[in-house]
């Protein structure tokens, strides 16, 4: 196991590597940063000043060198140290890459573990019983709700919801607030985010935890069980939910690491200040710095959940288990 | 549903009821197509200490007829009538609860292809215990304990270690011992085998037929041996029902069957099957066509579109009205005894060798 992690984690730096290496040569090798920099009314002094402060005369593989050395020892800048891990400085806000990241990341991560919370529970819920009941009126309602609200979008429902609780006056505008200050606050903040998130989620996840668990019914190894004798909630559960469990982890890490990259639609759509906000901004105002270290971040977020989940398949299936 | 036809033998032998009696088994199962008769009015009996063998082609209601006994077809989309009597217990209709408590415990069935009829992720001891913990209360020490002692018994060496594998770390053959050992597990006094030897070469085949008489002299477990080879039942069975489309169309112990048999469908099996003692250059005879379709059989004898003996029964009767099978003894067909005496001595018999 311990083999596995060491080999996925060097085979995860890498593709981070070659990603930002690709990225900052686009970047920095097209067009001239240093007018992205300075803006509209810049002299050329002005330029050449920002080429030198940024490094810009030097070649581009040296540049991405001291970008790339930066991460892991800190950077000096003339407008002063960057401490480790630099990703450098936004052209836009002049702060420090990672700190805005740092201080964008809870909002984020707050609407993804409270979004996943909402739609795992509900739609592996509805799912199971629509299994559980299939061919009733239950499981037809259930499978009709979800079709429907797997076509619908976020930009729709959330000004839908907007109208509805925010407009009315019955809620506050969504707002993120500290978890540790105000836990009742940071959960009715984010309170309409989650549902509207989630209820798009919900509906594929209803609809995959049915599919697999009615095939999953079907398999031999579950009629066995029932031939032992075990009551039907228990093959239901112990014996066709765990088949079950691989596909639903498979789409779960990779909707995980996307939402935790930031979820740009929702960030936007209720106006909270996310890495997803964060990500949109930045490609607006070329911010290149920014851009590339919002992309690494959510690149390295992508590759560790993929590990995680592989790691999770050989706790579920023995025989994914490596000896 | 529950009405008798008497159409088979509906008496039982004299004397108490049958360990296990199948009356009028109907197994229906509706699909987009149509309505599948796959068992169609099945009666038999079995005693305590035998083991009856069910052979037949694939599709001709074997496998159907034992899940009907121990309930495991979807209820939404099957109908089951007619009476299927375990020890004086009623099964066709009975609750699910009631079934449960059974299953596993008086009546336990090993499945063919063992690979895919356990679960990959529980470990083959979990998988054994579970039963026995379900049905006689036991612990997970004690259900651990009684794993390891019928891996014992069904020859899986070093069963305490083996008994934290997974199945898929078992080989083919141990992995059909594992199965046994689950299926017996409670000592069930009734053990549905369905093609238990299947999937196994021929040397691992007769092992886990001897397997299954010794359990069945400790125990005294009435056995269903389901099988399409006639080889399997010849050394194992007592009595044997060949079945048809849904039906049983010969009836006999399996000395009588074997030696002559009377139904031209039988006739095919054997004349199909090859032997050690004939000349190599004798070919096999198969039996043309193929198994009819269950969503419309054919009318009358449902083996009449393959059966080389229709000429010889007058009049239409072949195509029309379909053959009784009678009680004890007999064969489902029209032709008369002596017809059936004669065609197997002067054609079918020389083919045998």
């Amino acid at each position: 196991m311990l083999q596995f992690l060491l080999r996925r984690t060097f085979g995860a730096v890498v593709i981070l590597v070659l990603l930002s290496a690709f990225t900052f040569f686009v970047f920095f090798g097209a067009g001239d940063p240093a007018a992205m920099s300075c803006g509209k009314n810049c002299t050329a002094d002005n330029i050449a000043l920002i080429h030198q402060n940024l490094g810009l005369d030097k070649p581009l593989p040296t540049q991405y060198w001291d970008w790339l050395v930066g991460i892991f020892a800190g950077r000096d800048y003339s407008i002063g140290h960057c401490s480790a891990p630099c990703f450098g400085y936004s052209f836009a806000t002049k702060q420090d890459v990672w700190s805005t990241l740092i201080d964008r990341l809870p909002t984020t991560a707050s609407l993804a573990i409270g979004g996943a919370a909402v739609f795992l529970t509900v739609g592996l819920g509805t799912g199971l019983l629509a299994a559980y009941k299939r061919g009733s009126l239950i499981d037809k309602v259930l499978t009709s709700i979800s079709m429907v609200l797997s076509s619908a979008q976020i930009y729709i429902l959330g000004p839908i919801a907007l109208g509805l609780f925010v407009y009315s006056g019955l809620m506050d505008s969504p707002k993120y607030v500290n978890f540790t200050s105000d836990p009742a606050g940071w959960f009715m903040g984010l309170l309409l985010p989650w549902v509207v998130m989630a209820t798009i989620f919900t509906a594929q996840y209803t609809r995959m935890s049915r599919s697999t668990m009615i095939e999953q019914l079907q398999e031999e190894h579950v009629r066995t069980a029932k031939a032992k004798g075990m009551s039907s909630s228990y093959v239901f559960l112990r014996y066709a939910w765990r088949g079950s469990l691989i596909p639903i982890v498979t789409i779960l890490g990779m909707d995980l690491s996307s939402l935790f990259g930031g979820a740009m639609i929702t960030e936007f759509t209720f106006q909270l200040a996310g890495v997803g906000r964060l990500a949109i901004d930045s490609v607006i105002t070329l911010d290149l710095p920014m851009v590339l270290g919002v992309l690494v971040f959510s690149a390295a977020l992508i590759l560790v959940f993929n590990i995680i989940v592989d790691a999770t398949y050989a706790f579920i299936d023995p025989r994914v288990r490596l000896s | 549903m529950t009405t008798l036809t008497k159409t088979e033998g509906t008496t039982v032998p004299s004397g108490s009821d049958p360990f296990l009696s199948v009356r009028d088994l109907h197994v229906r199962f509706s699909t987009e197509d149509g309505i599948v008769k796959a068992v169609d009015g099945l009666s038999f009996d079995l005693e305590r200490g035998e083991t009856l063998g069910i052979v037949g082609e694939s599709g001709s209601g074997k496998s159907v007829t034992n899940l009907a006994i121990l309930g495991l077809h979807n209820p939404k989309a099957t109908e089951i009538g007619g009476e299927i009597m375990l020890d004086g217990q009623e099964l066709t209709g009975a609750k699910e609860r009631t079934l449960e408590k059974l299953r596993g415990n008086k009546m336990a069935m090993i499945f063919q292809d063992a690979l895919t009829a356990l679960s990959p992720y529980y470990t083959v001891g979990r998988q054994i215990a579970e039963p026995f913990m379900k049905h006689t209360g036991a612990s997970k020490r004690e259900g651990r304990q009684r794993a390891i002692e019928m891996l014992t018994k069904v020859g899986i060496p070093q069963p305490n270690l083996r008994v934290d594998d997974y199945p898929h770390q078992f080989s083919g053959g141990m992995r059909q011992r594992a199965m046994i050992a689950m299926a017996l597990v409670c000592n069930p006094q009734l053990l549905i085998a369905d093609e238990p030897t299947t999937a196994l070469d021929v040397t691992v085949q007769a092992q886990i037929l001897d397997l299954l008489k010794d359990l069945q002299q400790e125990f005294g477990s009435a056995i269903i041996l389901i099988t399409h080879d006639l080889g399997v039942v010849a050394n194992t069975a007592d009595k044997l029902l060949v079945m048809y489309a849904g039906r049983a169309v010969e009836r006999g112990s399996v000395k009588e069957i074997l030696t002559e048999p009377r139904h031209p469908y039988t006739w095919g099996l054997l004349s199909s099957m090859p032997r050690l003692s004939s000349d190599v250059s004798e070919a096999l005879h198969p039996i043309p066509g193929s198994p009819p379709s269950l969503l419309n059989p054919p009318s009358g004898c449902p083996f009449n579109p393959r059966c080389g003996f229709t000429g010889e029964v007058g009049g239409s009767s072949c195509t029309d009205e379909r053959p009784p099978l009678a009680p004890g003894r007999a064969a489902a067909c029209h032709l008369s005894a002596e017809q059936k005496q004669t065609f197997f001595i002067e054609q079918i018999k020389p083919r045998l060798g």
